[in-house]
């Protein structure tokens, strides 16, 4: 296992992935992409008023999103103004939601383009990825995003290193929480690929 | 002072014209020429890495090192930090944008 390095005579951030890292990253970012297109915001409902209900057909979102995944990649801007909180979601949610989607979308891409066929089969296979620094930046948002799911499904608090590392190996949440702790890693070396 | 009042006329009650006839948006407490009254917070997380937080505060805002690091310890140890100062406007550009980064980002009234 290794992570992401500054290519100097490129310019480029660069690692190599085996098969099944790069097959396990597509996964996570496929993943975020279905969560983010699926779970549309629910349509609001019957309005008193017919123009506000009209506009809304047209616009984004104005609730929290009931998954506790979403409702931490979208947090509420105005925790004390409920109506303002509603205009700003109203009004970036969708924009968000494309982004983020975009940016595992893109990490999909470069993996496949580097060679990772849709079913992984061959033993062996290696993925070399290279990325100039804004694509490094957009992976490294996609990152974000996914250690932000699986900590949100796993429920990773501050400080509880020991109890996650105290499960036996076979448990499924260890297993997960290992993933959480390596795409941690990887995001890791792309700051450091970007700044050192 | 005067107050506008409303005329009858001959198919009911309508409006006189006036500064006020239209609702205002912005309550009188918003309605200021002083600069930046609006805050950026960042809030901690138990996920988001030092070293992330750190450079995107660099990348996004455009502060040194030093500065950038200052906040994100502020948001470590103290759970929250106020990264940005503006308009309300701005301050919801900052905020979508922390969200972007998968920051935990409200805003606020400046105190």
């Amino acid at each position: 296992m290794s992570g992401f390095e500054h290519h100097r005579k490129s310019d480029r951030v660069i690692a190599t992935f085996s098969g099944f890292e790069a097959d396990l990253l597509r996964s996570l970012a496929s993943q975020m992409v279905e969560l983010l297109r699926n779970e549309r915001a629910e349509p609001p409902g019957p309005s008193a008023d017919p123009f506000e209900a009209l506009m809304s057909e047209f616009s984004g979102a104005t609730t929290i999103p009931e998954d506790p995944v979403l409702a931490r990649l979208f947090p509420t801007a105005y925790p004390d103004d409920e109506e303002a909180a509603s205009d700003f979601r109203r009004f970036t949610e969708t924009g968000l939601r494309d982004g983020k989607a975009a940016a595992s979308g893109l990490l999909i891409d470069t993996l496949e383009d580097a060679g990772l066929p849709p079913e992984l089969t061959e033993e062996g296979l290696v993925i070399d990825v290279e990325l100039t620094r804004a694509e490094a930046q957009t992976w490294m948002r996609a990152f974000t995003d996914i250690r932000l799911a699986l900590a949100t499904r796993l429920g990773v608090e501050a400080g509880d290193e020991d109890y996650w590392h105290s499960l036996p190996d076979d448990d499924p949440r260890a297993q997960a929480h290992d993933i959480y702790e390596w795409v941690g890693y990887l995001q890791e070396t792309v700051v450091e690929a970007l700044t050192g | 002072m005067v107050q506008s009042r409303p005329t009858l006329c001959h198919d009911g009650w309508v409006s006189a014209a006036s500064p006020v006839e239209v609702e205002p948006t912005l309550s009188p407490d918003e309605i200021t020429f002083l600069a930046k009254p609006w805050v950026t917070l960042v809030w901690d997380d138990p996920v988001n890495l030092m070293s992330y937080v750190s450079y995107v505060f660099q990348t996004y805002f455009g502060y040194d090192k030093a500065k950038a690091e200052k906040l994100m310890l502020q948001v470590h140890t103290e759970g929250k930090s106020a990264v940005s100062t503006g308009t309300r406007e701005e301050m919801e550009r900052d905020v979508q944008a922390m969200h972007e980064y998968g920051l935990w980002a409200t805003m606020e009234k400046a105190t």
